[in-house]
């Protein structure tokens, strides 16, 4: 391991088993290199908050992992299954067990919110039309909206709308993963703040682990168990937040304890 | 031990128990609802229900609802409906679907087909209408800009304009040409063969002369720009639209339509006529050869025939409708542009319209001015 800080959580989650293991992935476009040797794990029914510098490959190892983009080498393996080897039905098997939320959304644009949401059960699941509608209901009252917003279309939608009904179509099987790419940015803090608890209130009902990419230091305050730290092409650091208020690492110490991010910890603190 | 959900009953008079096991997830959840409404039908004289939930192995929302939808459903039969042995971590996840408000949510009722056939029929001239005033709406605005920019040439997007230009014209040449003159040998072949049967070979260059002059070449070339000029306008319009890059615009105090809209129409007014003269040349050579090679008429002899069939009357009604035809394509796509909403599929759906549009509007347009022209005795 490459890693300058490694240290686990002491009073982690309840079991110590890897539901990602990235091991010694490289990931480049023509000559250029984003991501070089890079090992990462994500546990059971954590909320694991990645952070990095704007363009640093934060999104680029999600969605390596989720396999939109071809690796150079290294191993990838979601719930055992190696992702490197797995045949099409091992993928789909895997694909099945995660939900993703894109930055802007993603939802498609022809579909109203109900069909967005039933499109990922219609295909895997065969139930009947009541249950698909009465579980509509019950994921869009998980994610904070009213029953109301099912037959509005996309383009309808404000900002934060959007993110909790992506939210509920990525959470729509039921999956064990989410990934969630910076699903508070473009929100007010007030928006963001109750994003942030959304999630926490999530992944606790449900058991989720959570593969959070974000920019937002509160979030990674009040709910992220662990950080995973990219910058230079590695990740040079996982911890808690105390491990990262506590290090020396020039850059760690400029995102963690910049004026910005003072700022924020000394509003959380009065 | 199996894996499927299950949802065993056992009657003690008018107390039922009902022992849950497996895995209650979305995976089963297709066999669970089926175990979960038959229990739900039957035993009709019972006061009491508990719902042993110790047994299970999974639980995710497809359970947590479906075991709500059992509960709600004894409850509104009056019995006193209990659950008993859920795991504690799922207790929070059926407290979630216990909120749960269902209102009644009915598919529209399919309504009568006659009425909805009238129905449909209102709604498509409701359409057409809106549509033809939308043209009117942006034939009058890209007037108006013309005008302030005629007041202040300065404003005028020189630029953009050849930049159009080139798309639509000069990059246009070669498949327009070929285009033409495939036409034009196809005319001249048919006539020949028909015309041959009453000995009337040498007319072909009448026919082919005056077709190309006055219809055909301008006609050919309208359908072609629309299709590949006025689909791009409007595709290029509507995906701004979409990323309210024409809102942006309109903040910063600059015209849409002056911005956008002028030059692509102007570069297609510019455009068109010469795209028309190139074509009708390529379809008069593509006769001519034609005429040569399949009807043996010597090119001296198609020529000065030609010389005799066509006069200059015939070349101004061609070109005169030039303009007007490249027109009513700018102004019919950049409307359908501007018409689109926020999806993707709105975008196709004003791509269609617009050449569709364009080119019916196009055949009109030559059709009224076949009558005037004949009409001037032109």
């Amino acid at each position: 391991m490459t890693d300058v800080l490694t240290e686990r959580p002491a009073s982690g989650p309840t079991q110590k088993d890897a539901v990602i293991k990235v091991r010694d992935v490289v990931v480049g476009f023509r000559d250029t290199i984003i991501l070089d040797h890079v090992d990462l794990d994500v546990y059971r029914g954590e909320i694991l908050g990645f952070v990095g510098g704007s363009g640093a490959g934060k999104s680029v190892l999600m969605r390596t992992i989720i396999g939109l983009l071809p690796r150079r080498e290294g191993t990838i393996e979601v719930f055992g299954t190696d992702m490197t080897r797995a045949n099409e039905e091992e993928r789909a098997a895997v694909e099945r067990r995660w939900g993703v939320l894109f930055q802007q959304g993603a939802l498609f644009s022809s579909l109203t919110v109900r069909e967005n949401i039933q499109f990922p059960i219609r295909e895997h699941l065969k139930i009947p039309q009541r249950l698909m509608d009465e579980i509509t209901v019950a994921k869009l009252e998980l994610v904070g909206l009213h029953a109301d917003v099912r037959d509005k279309f996309p383009s309808e939608l404000s900002g934060g709308m959007t993110k909790r009904v992506a939210l509920a179509r990525a959470l729509a099987l039921d999956p064990e993963i989410v990934f969630l790419d910076e699903p508070t940015s473009g929100l007010d803090p007030i928006g963001a703040g109750e994003f942030d608890n959304l999630i926490a209130t999530l992944q606790k009902t449900l058991g989720l682990t959570v593969y959070m990419v974000t920019h937002d230091l509160d979030s990674l305050h009040t709910v992220c168990d662990r950080i995973a730290v990219l910058a230079d092409h590695k990740i040079i650091a996982t911890g808690t937040m105390e491990t990262m208020l506590k290090s020396e690492h020039p850059w760690l110490k400029a995102y963690f304890r910049g004026k910005r991010s003072r700022a924020g910890l000394q509003m959380q603190n009065a | 031990m199996s894996d499927q959900a299950a949802l065993a009953d056992r009657a003690d008079g008018d107390r039922l128990t009902l022992s849950a096991s497996g895995d209650w997830t979305a995976g089963h959840a297709r066999s669970l609802e089926g175990a979960i409404e038959s229990q739900a039908g039957g035993h009709v004289d019972i006061k009491r229900v508990v719902i042993d939930m110790a047994n299970i192995r999974a639980f995710d929302t497809y359970g947590a609802w479906l075991l709500e939808r059992l509960v709600r459903t004894y409850k509104a039969r009056g019995c006193d409906t209990e659950v008993t042995g859920l795991p504690a971590t799922f207790q929070g996840l059926v407290d979630e679907m216990h909120g749960v408000t269902l209102d009644e949510w009915k598919e529209p009722a399919s309504p009568n087909p006659v009425l909805h056939g009238l129905e449909s029929i209102g709604i498509t001239l409701v359409t057409v209408l809106h549509s033809l005033r939308a043209v009117l709406d942006m034939l009058g605005a890209v007037v108006v800009a013309l005008g302030r920019v005629i007041v202040h040439p300065r404003r005028f997007r020189f630029t953009s304009m050849v930049h159009h230009l080139d798309n639509v014209a000069w990059r246009a040449v070669p498949i327009i040409l070929l285009i033409t003159f495939l036409i034009g040998c196809i005319i001249a072949q048919q006539g020949i063969f028909h015309f041959r049967k009453f000995g009337a070979d040498i007319y072909v260059v009448d026919m082919v002369g005056i077709l190309v002059m006055r219809e055909i070449g301008v006609l050919i070339v309208a359908i072609m720009v629309a299709g590949r000029s006025g689909s791009a306008f409007t595709a290029e319009l509507g995906a701004m639209k979409m990323r309210e890059e024409i809102d942006a615009l309109r903040t910063m105090g600059f015209d849409p339509i002056e911005v956008l809209v002028l030059p692509r129409v102007l570069a297609l007014v510019i455009g068109l006529p010469i795209l028309a003269f190139i074509g009708s040349l390529a379809a008069l050579y593509g006769g001519g050869l034609i005429a040569w090679l399949y009807g043996g008429i010597d090119p001296d002899v198609f020529l000065q025939r030609l010389r005799e069939a066509i006069t200059i009357d015939h070349f101004k009604v061609g070109m005169i409708k030039a303009p007007f035809m490249a027109l009513v394509i700018g102004v019919v796509a950049c409307m359908q542009g501007f018409e689109v909403k926020g999806s993707s599929e709105s975008l196709g759906l004003q791509t269609t319209a617009s050449v569709v549009e364009s080119i019916f509007l196009v055949i009109v347009l030559d059709g009224i001015f076949a009558i005037f022209f004949a009409s001037i005795g032109m």
